[in-house]
């Protein structure tokens, strides 16, 4: 069953008992009686399946803290399964602390993976991996590249699962941050987005919502093919040049959330990901300039 | 609903059974072992009966993710260890590691799976200042700068205040004994140096002997305030003993070496809980160790009932007041109440300081 098919109220009362949402591999149950997470739920995950019972890898609430902070400048606090790992934030940043909340619980948790800072894209069987410094206007192009056909693994989290070598697809929505909203709005009409949220520890934050077709594919892993830096440049001209590969490992060695921990595997799954690439950096200034050439290199 | 009943306590003592849990059931079990901090272990029982085919994958996924933490920590301890040799080469004393650190290095059976957070070593206390400038000269540093609490570690203590490794950024204790020298128990941690079995390839470190490595986890968990991971120590126990119990004349030895070091009493407590709540194979006579009386039962009852705060399923409306109990008791077994209340006093009065 998918989410939409709930109806909104029936959504409400679920998530009141416990909604178990599959994103990718991973099913959550999600408790929350904050206004904002259901209706970004309702909003971006409408697509994706839903579940009434058995396994599920992440035990999260999102709720109101008790006491004077519930009614005064209330304040909503994530928990996972009883424990609270962050300060509780601004209620109307409940969504946001959803979304947060998740990517940490698979940061955190999911070394079965290895599990790289970067944002995932898929066309014709091809994967291009984006790894991102930050500001380097990944989530930009990312979002402008979703909604220019590609298929979105994530925007923010590459999984290499240890089994076969092959990206593994959360195909959640994706986070925008202050200017890129705007750009994204103008570059795509009839994109959509959940609500905004204000300052927020990364500015005013708003999530895109995740193109039908990635969430029906979402159990369908890909190759990496490509990966690409970007850099966004006032006035450049689109310019893909190569970039070493001796050079990508270490970028994904040292920007990963567990290389580390991975040990010799980390280091065996980095080296057959970068083997199967071929590597660049992307200067670019305008977004549909950057949809042009990223499908060249995907025919 | 009563800990011994719960899954996860039926998954240790019978873990050929996973191959049968459904899919809520593992839901509830995977968040019960990870509280407990006894998923990895979970993962090496799975391991160890074959079990892999027979799971889900994403129940598979979390256990696989767990090991994975373990093993990391197996290959840091033994990096780790190896620059403590270092260190140590040529002083005339054994260092001995203690409890995971031990279990890691040397490959003792609780270790497959488990993880931890710090090492623990013993040395002879009058080896102590050398120990500790052969440390700080290697890069290791204290945590602990301010004078009330060096004095109160160093008086009061069983051990140095904490030490860090500047570059490593990997914490470690120096035990001189394995109680506090004010604790109501007197044992003799010169005993255990002197038992201790070599580290081959690690010059002159050091593990406790088979009995004594019981008897240590077993003190450690008895006297200890927090009780969330009790349950994970339980089954450190649990390893060891399964292991052992088999040996020749293991049973008696473990006898000797309690009263001889005058542990009896956290070893009976450790041989009836494991036995109670993991099947421990134990032979009948040792359990007759303590006479039975209204304070064992009360006793037994309360670390139960502390060790339900592992994860909130687990918990009874009594894990609460026990836990505090448990507390207070730690507290009351450390130090005489002339000591105890002063220092109480200054921890709760204390201003923060700034960092």
């Amino acid at each position: 069953m998918k989410l939409y098919e709930l109806g909104l109220e029936t959504l409400r009362q679920q998530l009141h008992e416990g909604l178990i949402l599959e994103t990718g591999p991973f099913r959550s149950r999600i408790v929350s009686h904050a206004p904002e997470v259901l209706s970004g739920l309702w909003r971006l995950y409408g697509e994706f399946p839903i579940h009434t019972g058995g396994f599920c890898d992440f035990h999260v609430r999102v709720d109101r803290v008790s006491g004077l902070r519930r009614w005064w400048r209330p304040q909503i606090t994530f928990g996972l399964d009883g424990g609270e790992p962050f300060k509780p934030l601004p209620a109307d940043h409940a969504f946001a602390s959803l979304e947060w909340g998740l990517n940490w619980c698979i940061s955190g948790h999911a070394h079965h993976y290895l599990m790289l800072h970067a944002a995932v894209l898929e066309r014709n069987g091809l994967a291009v991996i984006l790894p991102g410094e930050p500001g380097a206007g990944k989530s930009t192009l990312t979002a402008a590249l979703v909604l220019s056909g590609f298929r979105l693994l994530s925007d923010e989290l590459a999984l290499i699962d240890r089994d076969d070598g092959l990206l593994v697809p959360l195909a959640r929505p994706v986070n925008l941050k202050n200017a890129s909203i705007d750009i994204i709005r103008a570059f795509s009409p009839g994109a959509v987005m959940g609500e905004l949220a204000h300052d927020t520890h990364k500015g005013t934050v708003a999530h895109l919502k995740p193109p039908a077709d990635s969430v029906a594919r979402m159990a369908e892993k890909a190759l990496p093919a490509f990966i690409v830096f970007p850099r966004w440049k006032a006035d450049a001209a689109p310019r893909l040049t190569p970039h070493s590969q001796a050079d990508a490992f270490m970028h994904a060695a040292t920007h990963a959330f567990n290389y580390d921990l991975l040990g010799r595997l980390g280091f065996d799954l980095n080296a057959a990901m970068v083997d199967r690439c071929e590597c660049f950096d992307f200067e670019y200034s305008r977004l549909s300039e950057a949809v042009r050439i990223f499908s060249d290199l995907v025919s | 609903m009563r800990l011994s009943d719960s899954i996860l306590l039926r998954a240790l003592r019978e873990p050929a059974g996973m191959k049968g849990y459904d899919p809520e059931t593992w839901d509830l079990l995977v968040r019960q072992a990870h509280g407990a901090g006894l998923l990895g272990r979970l993962g090496a029982l799975v391991r160890a009966h074959g079990l892999d085919n027979a799971l889900p994958k994403s129940v598979l996924r979390h256990l696989h993710a767990m090991l994975s933490i373990a093993d990391r920590q197996r290959t840091a301890v033994h990096w780790e260890v190896h620059h403590l040799a270092d260190a140590m080469e040529g002083i005339q004393g054994r260092v001995l590691l203690l409890k995971g650190a031990a279990y890691a290095a040397a490959n003792l059976p609780p270790a497959e799976g488990r993880t931890f957070s710090d090492i623990d070593i013993l040395v002879p206390k009058r080896l102590l200042p050398e120990v500790e400038l052969r440390l700080t000269v290697a890069g290791w540093v204290t945590t602990h700068r301010d004078s009330y609490d060096q004095r109160y570690y160093r008086k009061w203590m069983h051990e140095l205040p904490p030490m860090f490794h500047l570059e490593r950024e990997t914490s470690l204790d120096v035990h001189h004994g394995i109680l506090p020298e004010t604790a109501r128990i007197r044992t003799r941690p010169d005993l255990i140096i002197e038992a201790a079995l070599p580290l081959p390839g690690y010059g002159n470190i050091y593990i406790p002997c088979q009995a004594d490595q019981i008897l240590h986890s077993a003190t450690h968990l008895f006297h200890e305030g927090e009780w969330w991971h009790g349950l994970r120590d339980l089954s450190d126990l649990d390893c060891l003993l399964r292991s052992y119990g088999c040996l020749p004349d293991f049973w008696a030895t473990l006898l000797a070496r309690a009263r001889a070091l005058n542990l009896l009493g956290p070893l009976g407590y450790a041989l009836r809980l494991t036995r109670t709540l993991l099947d421990t194979p134990i032979p009948v006579e040792m359990l007759k160790l303590t006479r039975s009386s209204f304070r064992r039962s009360f006793m037994d009852a309360l670390f139960r009932h502390g060790m339900g705060a592992a994860h909130h399923s687990l918990a009874t409306p009594l894990t609460r007041p026990s836990e505090f109990l448990l507390y207070i008791r730690s507290h009351w077994l450390k130090m005489p109440l002339h000591l105890l209340l002063p220092h109480l006093l200054y921890k709760a009065t204390r201003k923060e300081e700034i960092a």
